[in-house]
């Protein structure tokens, strides 16, 4: 155990930790948007997926990371589109059809691997960014300013979507239609078209979350994301719903997962229970999920399809 | 605005549905969903430059062309019946059990430790025992999900799927340490996670000799007979569709809304657990193995089985044949890769276009009995239809699993 409280494998847990909580962090803050207008997406698995497998195919034919990262944005946008016309103008029931664009996910992302790639090669992960001056600073600077630019984004968007959920005119809407669309739809304000914002703008961003992780290890593998897309929904309940909360709940599951991997590495966990402490994560978000329930108020309206007249 | 502008507007006034309309959006829906998604499968053999026409014949030979391949067919469809009929139970409660292979997983191992530790009881002792067994295992996991839903209204889809990671990390651990063949030599297995040969007590029975096809299908058959009894020819079965129904109306008419959807979790555990035990006592291993995957085991049994409900119309009886239909789709997947190479990945592409067509075509079914409805009411007297439709809408909308 001593071994692990030395100053420079703190500070790499610490670092990969943060690695590891991004494209949670990225897929759980757009399906926050997407569930503060009313919409519960649970495709964000597979298109997260797809965002993976787009990024990884470009960026292996092309050799830029950028153009991948960029494409894995526009595949999710397009499932965005597909999903929002199911559960938005034909009023599907919003948990199983999301369960399909999983699966159709799931399948379609492995074909294409299969089909064009088959033996799997490494692209190049992207590169770490040292922040002037902050990343000086002795293990903080090791730890939060040696990321990729992926990261930083994702956690630049944090106080971003709070600021448009809570001090623009578009996330008044955005609340006002997840809370009760007959009165957003009586004073004028679209429910179709602020969800179909949401919902868009929420699988671009579990495309980028999807081009993100691929990008960790620069390598795709059949199921790739290992249900992170769900874990991700999981952290928007568990962060009531904010984007604070959210962030702190992919730090959280960050921490676990990079903990239990370095002390496996460090034979603090035998391996033989390796697989035993694997379900830590899990565990503790199911737990979480209990303690926190009732706690918050979801919004009023999630997963309710809007049918004018009510 | 005249009252005419708002009825002209209305999506109500669409044209009147037509007995053709009316054939398209029930009999007729489930198979054109399928038949799309079969469709955008053919492009996709196209996309890979392969002859769609030559990959479904193959799928179709593999799947139903001769006697050991119906065989195959029914061996594969066993396990997603059998999840598919605890799917039906509890969306009919409204609670969406996405945790099949999870169930699958802790049923398998319960009863194949059961095995383990008794292999000499004799086999119509032992073979009841290890399913009753299965079901418990399946039963329990769903049963904290249950808990959780009925008692704290956590979220069951997420739960659910959180359990399932848990459930495959124990059966890796489990399988890759306790329940380990010790006896096998790692030069020869290399690192497979398996248990030993479990003993023959508890193999389930040939039924058909020359073919795989074992007790299995019986089990899969009386379940899914005894599922539509339960549901539809029960007190209990009542109550979890009055729950499903309307949890709010359930409730003002005394029934006990929490229990029932607390034992729907169970009972469709139960089912996925069964499930487990078939993937194991009937397999050609005879053993329980897995490569460490999270589908290694299930094969995603518990996913396909969701895919099998819907298309089923979440009816247990209907189940059979969506089973029946979807493990050909599974087994001659296998055959099309083997003759036009194109992955088996292809049908889990298909199955969750088959997905978003069926739950997409759900409304407009919905809107369909509405504008009959309306008309209906239209004949007896003007201007109510707008508004009677529209409020049935709603409560069809709400109502709806």
């Amino acid at each position: 155990m001593s071994a692990f409280f030395t100053y420079a494998i703190l500070t790499a847990t610490i670092a990969s930790a943060i690695q590891y909580a991004t494209p949670f962090l990225l897929a759980a803050l757009g399906e926050t948007l997407g569930q503060r207008s009313g919409v519960l997406n649970l495709g964000v698995d597979g298109i997260m997926l797809m965002g993976a497998f787009s990024c990884y195919y470009v960026a292996l034919q092309t050799g830029s990371d950028l153009l991948g990262i960029l494409v894995g944005i526009g595949v999710g946008a397009v499932l965005g589109l597909i999903t929002a016309f199911m559960s938005v103008t034909l009023r599907a029931q919003q948990g199983i059809s999301g369960i399909g664009v999983y699966i159709f996910g799931l399948g379609l992302s492995d074909l294409l691997f299969v089909r064009f790639v088959g033996t799997p090669l490494p692209v190049n992960p992207l590169p770490a960014v040292n922040i002037p001056l902050l990343s000086k600073i002795p293990a903080v600077g090791r730890m939060f300013f040696q990321q990729n630019l992926l990261i930083y984004l994702a956690f630049v968007l944090v106080p971003a979507l709070a600021f448009v959920l809570y001090h623009t005119n578009f996330g008044t809407k955005v609340l006002a239609v997840g809370e009760n669309p007959a009165a957003a739809d009586s004073v004028g304000i679209s429910v179709t078209r602020t969800r179909y914002v949401t919902v868009v703008l929420g699988c671009t961003m579990a495309g980028l979350a999807g081009a993100t992780l691929l990008l960790l290890d620069g390598i795709f593998q059949e199921n790739l994301t290992q249900s992170a897309g769900f874990i991700a929904v999981a952290l928007v309940y568990f962060g009531a719903w904010r984007p604070a909360g959210v962030m702190t709940g992919s730090l959280l599951y960050g921490v676990v997962t990079a903990v239990v991997l370095q002390w496996k590495s460090l034979g603090i966990i035998p391996t033989s229970a390796a697989d035993l402490a694997a379900t830590a994560p899990a565990v503790i978000t199911v737990l979480a999920l209990v303690a926190l329930a009732g706690r918050f108020k979801q919004p009023a309206a999630l997963g309710k399809p809007y049918v004018r007249g009510a | 605005m005249t009252t005419t502008d708002v009825q002209v507007g209305s999506p109500l006034r669409a044209p009147r549905p037509t007995a053709w309309r009316r054939l398209l959006l029930t009999w007729l829906a489930l198979p054109l969903s399928a038949l799309a998604a079969l469709l955008i499968g053919a492009l996709l053999i196209l996309a890979f430059g392969a002859d769609p026409i030559t990959g479904y014949h193959a799928l179709l030979s593999g799947a139903f062309g001769g006697s050991y391949a119906l065989a195959s067919t029914a061996q594969k469809a066993v396990p997603l019946l059998l999840v598919a009929v605890g799917i039906c139970i509890a969306v009919r409660a409204s609670v969406w059990n996405i945790g099949g292979e999870g169930q699958i997983v802790t049923g398998a191992l319960a009863s194949t430790a059961t095995a383990l530790a008794l292999p000499n009881l004799p086999a119509f002792v032992l073979i009841p025992l290890v399913v009753v067994v299965a079901a418990a295992g399946g039963a329990i996991w769903a049963g904290i999900a249950g808990f959780f839903k009925a008692y704290f209204n956590v979220n069951e889809i997420l739960s659910t799927i959180m359990l399932n990671l848990v459930a495959v990390q124990v059966m890796n651990y489990l399988l890759s340490g306790p329940m380990i063949n010790k006896a096998q030599s790692f030069a020869i297995t290399g690192s497979i996670p398996q248990t030993r040969l479990l003993s023959k007590n508890s193999w389930l029975p040939t039924i058909v000799s020359g073919t795989q096809l074992n007790l299995g299908v019986v089990i899969a058959v009386a379940v899914a007979v005894a599922g539509y009894f339960l549901l539809w020819r029960t007190g209990f079965g009542f109550r979890i569709r009055a729950v499903g129904l309307s949890r709010d109306a359930a409730a003002y008419s005394g029934m006990p809304v929490k229990r029932t959807i607390m034992s729907a979790m169970v009972l469709s555990g139960a089912c996925c657990g069964i499930a487990g035990a078939v993937l194991v006592f009937g397999s050609i291993s005879h053993r329980m193995v897995t490569d460490g995957s999270l589908t290694g085991f299930t094969g995603n049994d518990g996913f396909n089985g969701i895919v099998v409900a819907l298309f089923g119309g979440l009816n247990p009886l209907w189940s059979i044949l969506s089973a029946y239909l979807f493990g050909g789709l599974l087994v001659g997947g296998t055959s099309m890769q083997g003759v036009i190479g194109v992955p088996t990945d292809l049908v889990t592409t298909i199955e969750g276009l088959v997905v978003i067509f069926v739950v997409s075509i759900d409304y407009l079914r919905v809107r369909s009995r509405i504008q009959e409805e309306a008309q209906r009411l239209g004949q007896e007297k003007e201007g109510v239809p707008a508004s009677a439709g529209r409020s049935l809408l709603i409560k069809l909308v709400r109502a709806r699993p």
